[in-house]
């Protein structure tokens, strides 16, 4: 409540500490791909002046503009089948008993703490052409022969999928957990039915975690470029391919810098919407 | 209908645990072609141990973790801690900031980061690394040990002050023990981010110094390579363990 | 033969330009149980927490034994603590947390054991020394925060608002054992409280706060009786306020008139002048509660009684509509005395345990010190 007797040397030194961490390993690297962005690609240096725009015209380049959109496809398909799983499995998860929850709520984190690339590389093992889920289906009589899973895009989405649904689900647990039985019980007390409920009392108060949940999920399937190089074969399939490979294969440094401001400007968008829902609910706002 | 929800519960847990297990099984598969099953074997296990640039990139994620898991502990810690006693400006900013490197994508740290090393003519390899590495794990550990610092009864550090503490013996007797599981459960989780990054390390390592996502991506990109089985196995264990402990730790100081 | 322990002399202290404490001067006497009461906001916990060494006043000195402590950090200050929600530390055993002083001051280990066993003693905690703070109830954590604090063996312990977690009957029992504590130890006790009826049973003496001012320092007996001024009759106890008008002074009688009545009080410790309008202070357990057809006092009906086991409590509403608060012991004489609503009586008082007080620009109770004053009563 009161500031009690002032520690300021410590003080400043953490300040300075974390501040020069920060300022130096965060902001001056992002002004450093803003300035690189409007720079003209040098093949010997990376970047060079003078000053333009041609790596934000290049965005629009129709070849580039085709991986963009299919890698927002991409991403949208993936939060959209995160969502429709990851809802209802929240709810549903949110009423079980309390001792269980916990329990469970482990058994989601663990994959979470598992590599990614090894867990990436374990669906190959299922998905490939004569891996595990071709020989069930065709021992089950189902597929007379092996249907071609591997380097699709859908077996990139289910990549992403298996990789980003406990960042769908936790932050929806989180707000299932905070919606009191009693809140629904009184919208049905008042007269309304289930799916009224459902439209008018759940899904507004739950939509700032649906919207975290998007935003912990969208973003990274934009970026995951090891995903498509493992299960997609190795095609420019997402934003975060396509920066990778300006940067360290094609040396296009300015078109690559271009390409990851409009990642980051995605993501202050998502930011934005998320703080509008959850001030709309009178929380603080991170 | 209870027996819906349970049921659909199941369903998602089997989704996510079947490629582990498949991992897992496999990993003992004598097989080479690695679709088959061929009898149990630890010929993957013991490949793996004798592929000495594997043992050699295992070694320098551990390293590498260790170190930033370290670092960004103490940087994290002190930060929360600052975050929570004092009042000064600028102090929105830094919150944001911290919010702000914890959402944005890998991708997009990574490549500001390779500019700036190759701006400042940093030779990229175990530094970079350790740099990049503390950066990204440094908003998680200071999340971690805020929570932490919420639940903290203001009047303990007057009460140690009051019965003959000096500052720092305050710190070292009441503050640290009180936050210690939140620091340790913050190490856990920035050493398992440190192991299990690809995205920003593909960025910025170099030649002198491999670690082991990277060894494991290359190694994956093409093809199946079944000593990947038994290392995932491996990491698998590992990680469990981490989480465990961290787990543990975390409900043990509930009490 | 008392002598001063701790005097703070013109001290100010503001919050964010919010005046705090204004020029305050109190001493301290070796060896009393003394209580700073107050609603809060009144300044008494910036007060306690400016002995402990907690803030720093912007002006002013504190002197412990003659010698200026403003400036010395809590660490080195010889009082120690009782903090309002325990501050115990959880990591530590009941056993560290009271040897947790004696640790700082680098005791001998025999030394510290046979003194923390001794204050737990004297707590009767000595079976829960191995235990952590959170496998104790509330009660017994409050004895090891007390235990922890007086194993220094300070000259002066500060108890802020130390029973205020506890319900109704465990801090009945605390406030006894406190007391039984201060005199088996012989030191000085301050404690903060915003409770009047604690502060009237526990202390030597009260120190009534308001507004970072010292309304009133006296015995328990002074405050009640002998409040200073509105605020503290108020805040200490209900009181009935009758206006009164001198109508007459004569040597050390004057004449007040009150409701009509013309009674001979004696004269004030302040100065009074004919005509001047008076506040006539009556407690409730003052009032006379008489048959309607009595000569004495004012007419007026029950409008509200209350039963409350040894007394009963009412209130009576006079013909001008100004209502009065009355509270009588049973009659040991007349069993069934008790009154129905809209019972006419009349409304008396036995002469001489009025109190006057003078009219002070009369200000109402705000809403904060209503409150506060409803939550010292329960």
């Amino acid at each position: 409540m009161m500031q009690s007797i002032k520690q300021q040397p410590f003080r400043a030194a953490v300040l300075v500490l974390v501040w020069g961490w920060l300022l130096f390993l965060v902001l001056a690297p992002n002004m450093l791909v803003v300035g690189a962005s409007v720079m003209t690609r040098d093949p010997a240096t990376f970047i060079s002046l003078p000053l333009n725009l041609d790596a934000y015209r290049q965005l629009f380049n129709p070849l580039y503009l085709d991986v963009f959109l299919a890698s927002l496809y991409m991403a949208a398909m993936t939060t959209l089948i995160c969502l429709l799983i990851g809802y209802p499995f929240a709810w549903a998860l949110s009423r079980v008993e309390k001792r269980r929850q916990m329990l469970l709520i482990f058994l989601l984190i663990v994959p979470f703490w598992t590599n990614s690339l090894v867990r990436t590389y374990a669906l190959k093992l299922i998905l490939a052409t004569n891996g595990l889920l071709n020989s069930a289906l065709s021992s089950l009589g189902l597929i007379d022969q092996p249907v071609q899973l591997l380097y699709t895009e859908g077996a990139v989405i289910v990549g992403l999928v298996y990789l980003l649904l406990p960042f769908m689900i936790l932050p929806l647990y989180s707000v299932f957990e905070d919606l009191r039985q009693d809140v629904l019980l009184a919208s049905h007390d008042l007269g309304a039915g289930r799916f009224a409920t459902f439209k008018n009392v759940v899904v507004p108060l739950t939509l700032p975690g649906v919207l975290a949940g998007v935003m912990l999920v969208l973003l990274p399937a934009m970026g995951l470029f090891f995903v498509p190089d493992i299960l997609g074969g190795s095609r420019n399939l997402l934003v975060g391919n396509v920066i990778k490979n300006q940067f360290l294969d094609a040396r296009n440094w300015p078109f690559g810098a271009a390409a990851s401001i409009v990642l980051t400007l995605c993501m202050a968008l998502l930011m934005f919407a998320h703080r509008l829902s959850k001030r709309r609910l009178g929380e603080e706002g991170v | 209908m209870p027996w819906l929800s349970r049921s659909y519960l199941a369903l998602v847990y089997l989704l996510l645990y079947v490629p582990i297990v498949v991992l897992v099984v496999f990993s003992f598969n004598d097989s080479r072609t690695g679709y088959n099953w061929g009898g149990f074997s630890l010929r993957w296990y013991e490949s793996l141990f004798n592929n000495h640039a594997m043992v050699q990139a295992m070694w320098n994620s551990l390293w590498l973790a260790l170190t930033a898991a370290t670092v960004s502990t103490c940087i994290g810690a002190l930060t929360a801690l600052a975050l929570h006693r004092y009042r000064f400006r600028g102090k929105k900013a830094l919150n944001g900031m911290l919010f702000v490197v914890m959402m944005s994508p890998e991708i997009v740290l990574a490549i500001s980061l390779l500019g700036l090393f190759l701006l400042l003519g940093l030779k990229l390899g175990y530094v970079s690394l350790l740099l990049a590495h503390v950066t990204f794990c440094l908003p998680f550990v200071v999340i971690t040990v805020m929570a932490r610092l919420t639940g903290f009864d203001e009047r303990l550090p007057e009460a140690a002050r009051d019965l003959g503490a000096s500052d720092f013996t305050m710190t070292r007797t009441v503050l640290i023990p009180v936050i210690m599981p939140a620091l340790m459960a913050g190490w856990l989780l920035g050493f398992t981010l440190s192991m299990d990054d690809v995205v920003v390390s593909t960025f910025v390592s170099g030649p002198s110094y491999e670690i082991l996502p990277l060894r494991i991506y290359s190694m994956v990109r093409v093809g199946l390579k079944p000593e990947v089985n038994a290392l995932g196995t491996l990491l698998l264990v590992f990680s469990l363990a981490m989480l465990m402990l961290s787990q543990w730790i975390l409900s043990r100081s509930k009490q | 033969m008392t002598k001063t322990l701790l005097s703070l002399s013109g001290i100010s202290k503001q919050f964010d330009g919010k005046t705090v404490l204004d020029e305050l001067s109190l001493k301290i006497d070796d060896g009393e149980f003394i209580t700073l009461l107050g609603p809060s906001g009144c300044g008494k916990t910036t007060l306690l927490r400016m002995m402990a060494g907690f803030e720093l006043p912007d002006r002013g000195t504190v002197t412990l034994s003659g010698m200026d402590i403003t400036q010395t950090p809590p660490e080195s200050r010889p009082l120690n603590t009782v903090f309002q929600n325990y501050a115990l530390f959880p990591h530590m055993s009941v056993f560290d947390n009271v040897a947790y002083g004696l640790k700082m001051e680098k005791r001998p280990k025999a030394e510290i054991r046979e003194r923390v066993e001794e204050a737990l003693a004297m707590v009767q905690l000595e079976d829960f020394a191995r235990r952590k703070p959170h496998q104790l109830s509330g009660g017994q954590q409050q004895r090891v925060a007390i235990a922890r604090a007086v194993v220094k063996r300070p000259k002066m312990l500060l108890l802020d608002e130390p029973l205020s977690a506890l319900d109704y009957k465990l801090r009945r029992t605390m406030q006894v054992e406190l007391k039984r504590l201060q005199r088996e130890l012989g030191i000085t006790f301050v404690f903060v409280t915003h409770d009047q009826e604690e502060a009237l049973s526990m202390s030597d003496r009260i120190v009534v706060l308001k507004d970072g001012y010292i309304q009133q320092l006296g015995t328990p007996r002074e405050v009640y009786e002998r409040p200073a001024n509105v605020f503290t009759a108020r805040f200490v106890g209900q009181t009935n306020f009758f206006p009164g008008r001198v109508t007459a002074i004569a040597g050390e009688r004057i004449s007040v008139d009150v409701f009509g009545l013309n009674r001979e009080l004696s004269m004030p410790s302040f100065r009074v002048t004919m005509n001047q309008p008076l506040h006539v202070l009556l407690r409730p357990e003052d009032i006379r509660v008489l048959a309607p057809d009595d000569t004495e006092g004012v007419a007026g009906k029950i409008v509200e009684r209350n039963y409350k086991g040894s007394t009963l409590d009412s209130v009576i509403e006079l013909e001008d509509g100004s209502q009065v608060m009355a509270s009588e012991f049973f009659d040991e004489d007349d069993p069934t005395f008790d009154y129905s609503i809209g019972e006419r009586v009349r409304v008396s008082w036995v002469d001489g345990w009025e109190w006057l007080l003078a009219e002070e620009g009369d200000e109402p109770l705000t809403d904060e010190e209503e409150l506060a004053a409803d939550d010292a009563e329960h």
